[in-house]
């Protein structure tokens, strides 16, 4: 092992990421870990936006059916590097003026926050469609059942729709959490310290571009394959008792 | 006609009034006297953007068929490389695949004179050519995907009746095989390329003028934040329209003759999707 | 019904993660990108530098309680305004364009603008020399707007950087011929062992309405209160001797203003 390292010349750079300072791999760890928050608030908020979205979309009223689809056409339509700077500032600066204007003192809105906020509302949108596709593959025959039943809609929502269309959305949920954790990735941008702005941090005070731009990679990759390994016993768990689907979704 | 009268429905009518209330309240109440000074600039920065749009997107989908080809029917010596790719693109971030290739392989240059020396260099100096090689790649990784099982997907008669008319290989692919599967998944196509669209701002990171750049521009010479970053989503949403368009005429046209009987090599649909 | 209100304050700030801003927290707001020697990243995620430590002394000096908060450059005037931070100490040159929108306090440094190449070129800091090479520098600086200003119409093109660091990569790489950008920062540049290929060809000629009367902290127009008490810290820290001993610790001569 030592000798492969010599080998390679890779001491200087297991020195450069090694997990206490000098090395810079601690920041990475905790960029990583701000990325995966981000990450993780955003698709649950998406997922929120998405339920009420797709729920509004299939049984709202006209208007509300219109404003849904301008919201999903325009944000799915529009860079999210470009979103994210339009909700970033304009988001809490119209929030300040709100408070302001109610009287209270203007909030300090953190990173974190706000990132999930900006990347949430993207989120939102993408999952609208998939959970209204999703829904749409539920044969109605199931929900209509329960309707007769007398069920309330929550309860409806919470026995019948949600399981039935999990094995559906699952694989279109599973792409819009790799989204999410890639998208943190714009928030560099606006100066968020998750992995990909302490990467570039690091590297710049190093000048060893080519480890950091590397080791994050590799981080963002374990994290990839991380999650498909999860969404796969999703998956296989959400279609328990059901015949096999293997060709047609993707 | 059913169009119009969909449009005319009163929610509607209330909806377009409160847009357009809106354009006019942006028009005068939002500052603009910035816009004679950079419209120059923002055209050019925006046809950089088709450009490189164009370019990638075309580039990227002539890797895609080999990569999607090695891996649905591949020996493993080419499926297994090609499936590492497309995991590895779309695994990480094109923002960070981006700066890898520019700035890590610019780190290098200055180990090798060779390379300074050589005749590419005037190529190397520029920032486009990594803009469109990461651009590129990272079609090619989400689209390998989507042509594996789009090669898969095409219905095997369809192949062997070519190979029945004696069609050679390489014919039964060109003529029938390769148009059946674009066919199959040319809605897909359409929003992976409105999400390359997407990507492309992110090449103004590596200095490449393009419109999002511009933009960027306006707001750090003039401090006006929300009217460039609002053109910009027009400038977008106006593109991303366009390519929706051009993508369902592309489908109608080569789905005109779906009818059932009426296939013929090059209009036939396999019209089976599961 | 006070009580009520301090409430649904709390429940608001709550519920967006923030706690109501503390009377006398004041927000700094720094390049989120390394800029030595003025602000500099180490490996523990600690912010030090001249700059920083000067924060920290006006700070102490005003009495405020200052929380340093790192924000992309290319977005600092935009979050000042949008109240995510209360002033800017980013090494921001105090020029007209920028007081359109923002205020300044009086300035804490000053220093020239030069131009550097490789040390084999034969450049000078004027508009002849850089006919047809290609000039780096960094995005929303002055020198971004001198450059434009002066050296646009000869030079082959000028390539905007968002960060100081990525031109100085690209001069090293050799993809650029030469930077306009702050003496200090590239006199630390030149003489570090990445730098080594390039030295200072000189400082541009002065052109005041575009480079500024020194860097100050940006504040909000009308947050005057602020400013006041920034002035004070300022005039106190180059009183005292504090200013005189960071800077000391850093360079070899004094980069005060005037």
């Amino acid at each position: 092992m030592d000798a492969l390292v010599e080998f390679f010349g890779l001491a200087d750079s297991l020195k450069l990421l090694s997990l206490s300072p000098p090395g810079w791999g601690s920041n990475l760890l905790r960029g990583l870990l701000h990325s995966l928050q981000i990450a993780f608030g955003a698709f649950g908020l998406g997922l929120i936006i998405g339920l009420f979205g797709a729920c509004g979309k299939l049984y709202g009223g006209p208007v509300l059916r219109d404003l849904l689809a301008i919201y999903t056409t325009v944000i799915r339509a529009v860079p999210e590097l470009v979103l994210i700077l339009i909700l970033y500032y304009a988001g809490s600066d119209l929030i300040n003026k709100a408070a302001e204007a109610m009287g209270y003192d203007r909030v300090e809105i953190n990173g974190v926050i706000a990132g999930i906020w900006v990347l949430g509302l993207v989120q939102g949108a993408y999952a609208t469609e998939v959970l209204r596709g999703a829904i749409q593959a539920v044969p109605p025959g199931q929900i209509e059942a329960a309707r007769a039943f007398g069920m309330p809609p929550l309860l409806l929502m919470r026995r019948v729709t949600v399981p039935a269309m999990m094995s559906f959305a699952t694989p279109g949920l599973a792409n819009l959490w790799l989204i999410a954790t890639k998208d943190t990735a714009l928030l560099a941008i606006v100066g968020f310290n998750e992995l990909t702005l302490e990467t570039r941090q690091a590297a710049s005070s190093t000048r060893a571009y080519f480890t950091f731009f590397l080791a994050a990679g590799a981080l963002y990759l374990m994290v990839t394959l991380g999650s498909g390994v999860v969404f796969g016993w999703i998956e296989k768990w959400s279609r328990r008792g059901q015949p096999s689907l293997r060709e047609g979704r993707r | 006609m059913t169009g119009l009268r969909a449009l005319l429905q009163p929610h509607r009518l209330i909806l377009m009034a409160v847009f357009a209330a809106f354009v006019i309240w942006c028009a005068y109440a939002l500052r603009w006297d910035w816009l004679p000074k950079y419209a120059p600039l923002a055209v050019e920065g925006l046809w950089t953007t088709i450009w490189l749009l164009v370019v990638t997107s075309v580039l990227g989908m002539l890797l895609a068929i080999p990569l999607g080809m090695a891996q649905a029917i591949g020996p493993w010596y080419l499926s297994a490389p090609a499936r590492a790719f497309c995991t590895i693109i779309r695994g990480t971030p094109l923002l960070l695949q981006i700066w890898l290739f520019y700035y890590g392989l610019g780190s290098l240059f200055p180990q090798f004179p060779e390379i300074r020396n050589s005749e590419l260099w005037p190529y190397l100096r520029q920032a486009w050519p990594y803009a469109v090689l990461a651009l590129t790649l990272s079609y090619a990784g989400y689209e390998g995907e989507v042509m594996r099982g789009a090669f898969a997907g095409v219905d095997k008669g369809q192949l062997e009746a070519g190979r029945a008319f004696g069609m050679s290989r390489v014919t039964v692919f060109r003529r029938i095989w390769l148009p059946l599967a674009v066919r199959n998944v040319l809605p897909t196509l359409g929003g992976e390329t409105i999400l390359q669209l997407k990507a492309t701002p992110l090449v103004a990171t590596i200095t490449v003028m393009e419109i999002y750049a511009v933009s960027s521009r306006v707001r750090a010479e003039t401090f006006i934040v929300y009217e460039p970053l609002l053109l910009l989503a027009v400038a977008y949403l106006l593109v991303a329209g366009v390519i929706t368009l051009l993508f369902s005429r592309w489908e109608r046209r080569g789905s005109g003759a779906r009818a059932p009987g009426a296939t013929t090599a090059t209009t036939g649909q396999a019209a089976t999707k599961p | 019904m006070k009580f009520m209100k301090s409430l649904a304050a709390a429940t608001l700030a709550g519920a967006l993660g923030a706690g109501a801003a503390m009377a006398e927290e004041v927000k700094i707001g720094i390049a989120a990108e390394p800029y030595p020697p003025f602000a500099s990243l180490d490996a523990s995620g600690e912010w030090g530098g001249w700059e920083v430590e000067i924060i920290n002394a006006v700070c102490e000096a005003a009495e405020l309680d200052c929380v340093i908060t790192p924000v992309a450059w290319d977005g600092i005037i935009p979050s000042l305004t949008g109240q995510q931070i209360d002033a800017i100490m980013a090494s921001m040159s105090i020029t007209d364009e920028r007081m359109k929108t923002i205020d300044f306090s009086d300035p804490y440094y000053n220093t020239p603008a030069v131009i550097v190449a490789d040390r084999s070129m034969d450049i000078a800091p004027s508009a002849a020399s850089l006919d047809g090479k290609i000039l780096g520098v960094q995005a929303a600086t002055t020198h971004q707007a001198y450059a434009t200003a002066h050296f646009a119409d000869a030079a082959a093109e000028i390539r905007v950087y968002q960060t100081q660091d990525e031109a100085n990569q690209d001069l090293v790489s050799g993809r650029i011929d030469a930077i306009q950008a702050d003496s200090i920062a590239m006199g630390e540049f030149v003489n570090s062992d990445a730098g080594a290929c390039c030295e200072i060809k000189g400082a541009v000629p002065n052109d005041e309405s575009i480079l500024g009367k020194g860097v100050g902290a940006g504040l909000r127009k009308g947050d005057d209160d602020l400013r006041e008490k920034i002035n004070a810290g300022i005039a106190k820290i180059i009183e005292n001797g504090t200013h005189d001993e960071i800077t000391a610790r850093y360079f070899d001569t004094s980069i005060l203003a005037e």
